[in-house]
């Protein structure tokens, strides 16, 4: 009897990680393709960087619930489901990443870009060869934080029907149901440790 | 046609004055020192050679042509720049940081893997020791003569030392001194050295430039900079007799 419970809980769980992962992958993808470039350019504007930096915070203090449900009723982007959740989950995801391109490009030492400059490299070259493997630690370290908050963030994703691990959360509350709760928040977890350890261990190796 | 002219060179900078009227001419083969005190405009005049700076009002000249007239990339890779502490990339190894201005040139791989070879036996680091470190495992001595090296490997007419020797104990600088003027010996490169120190500016000068507080206050081979009677010649001056009548301690200096 409760082993068929396991049975059934243990199948739709392989299913609702799937969306999960699926969830937390585009969203970092997405994120990580609009703030590494848009850190490297803020690098070295520092007016812009102000207003852009101001404007990624505010996008993180929004309450994520709340931010779920602004997004509903916007035409285009807004609506029940997937898609939603994932412009949602990259608006979190914006600021750590952004941030820290911005610090690791401003972090490389002026005397290192100085002689790069002087040697004759021009700006493609500087930012391929000296700024972007100097900050790279850094930005993997954005990376890693957005990622970790991603996947706890995206549990409740479920409250707009975008699937996940939070299927089991949501459920359970309702319901009562601890071994439901759990059954959605111990893999949530996991993910979240497994994501934190392999970014971790990039963020090292490129640090050497 | 000299190697590097200076034509009534001014240059601001957010509404100070680093340097005025700044007109001499550095003869190739010729080792220029620009001495002077912290301020006076020294490292300024060496940056508007390779056009990381552009004058305020005159002209640089490398090579007969105004420096905003060059393509920056192009005038800088002809150009060896060493600063204090080298200005290695911290993420290259000793063979990459000098093979560095060869590889942008598009040299082929086995020409740039001996000519790294070759300058670091010539600055007495051997490559097989040496070429597969990170600049954060050498000592400072070492780091500045990679990059000596890397500021030769694309063998450069005109090379600048912003007091590449500044941040040395007094053995390991006297030996890079010394290096200097070997390698000086053997290449025959103009070179222009900015320093602080005037034991070194009489020891490595063809010709000592000073500058004083953004003025080139005399111009002259060394034996002649004795004998001046500028008040900012006689102040260096000084601190040279005392070194020199002092007790013996001044670094190994000048005979």
């Amino acid at each position: 009897m409760l082993s068929d419970v396991l049975q059934d809980l243990l199948e739709e769980g392989v299913e609702l990680l799937g969306e999960h992962l699926v969830l937390v992958l585009a969203a970092m993808l997405i994120a990580s393709a609009i703030a590494i470039p848009a850190g490297l350019l803020l690098a070295s504007q520092p007016r812009a960087r102000r207003w852009a930096l101001g404007i990624a915070n505010i996008g993180q203090t929004i309450p994520s619930l709340a931010l779920f449900g602004f997004l509903i009723p916007i035409p285009f982007i807004g609506g029940i489901g997937q898609h939603t959740a994932i412009i949602a989950l990259v608006i979190y995801a914006l600021l750590p990443i952004l941030r820290n391109t911005v610090t690791g490009i401003l972090g490389v030492d002026p005397v290192v870009r100085d002689s790069a400059v002087a040697m004759g490299m021009t700006h493609t070259q500087i930012l391929r060869m000296v700024e972007l493997p100097l900050a790279a630690p850094t930005i993997i370290a954005g990376l890693r934080i957005a990622t970790v908050t991603t996947v706890g963030t995206a549990t409740i994703a479920a409250a707009i029907g975008a699937g996940g691990l939070g299927v089991f959360i949501f459920r359970g509350i309702a319901s009562v149901d601890k071994l439901q709760i759990l059954a959605g928040a111990v893999p949530a977890a996991l993910l979240a440790l497994a994501a934190d350890g392999l970014l971790g261990w990039l963020e090292k190796k490129c640090a050497r | 046609m000299s190697a590097v002219e200076f034509r009534h060179v001014d240059f601001r900078i957010a509404g100070r004055s680093i340097l005025q009227d700044i007109d001499f001419s550095i003869e190739a083969g010729e080792t220029l020192v620009l001495l002077g005190r912290s301020g006076s405009g020294k490292t300024t005049a060496l940056r508007l050679i390779n056009g990381l700076h552009e004058p305020s009002a005159g002209e640089v000249l490398v090579e007969g042509k105004p420096t905003i007239a060059w393509d920056r990339v192009r005038l800088r890779r002809g150009i060896g720049y060493v600063i204090q502490e080298g200005g290695l990339f911290p993420h290259f190894t000793v063979e990459r940081n000098i093979g560095l201005v060869p590889g942008l040139e598009n040299w082929p791989r086995e020409k740039i893997s001996n000519r790294v070879a070759a300058l670091l036996r010539s600055v007495s680091l051997p490559p097989e020791d040496f070429a597969r470190r990170l600049p954060r495992e050498l000592s400072g001595g070492q780091r500045q003569r990679v990059g000596v090296a890397r500021a030769l490997a694309a063998d450069p007419a005109i090379l600048l030392f912003d007091e590449p020797f500044g941040a040395l104990d007094p053995v390991t600088r006297l030996d890079l001194q010394r290096e200097f003027l070997r390698l000086r010996a053997e290449l025959g490169k103009t070179s222009v050295f900015v320093t602080h120190d005037v034991q070194e500016a009489m020891k490595l000068a063809t010709r000592i430039a000073l500058l004083h507080e953004g003025k080139l206050a005399f111009i002259g081979v060394p034996a002649e900079f004795e004998g001046s009677r500028h008040p900012e010649a006689r102040a260096f001056l000084d601190v040279l007799h005392e070194a020199r009548g002092g007790e013996g301690d001044a670094g190994g200096g000048c005979q």
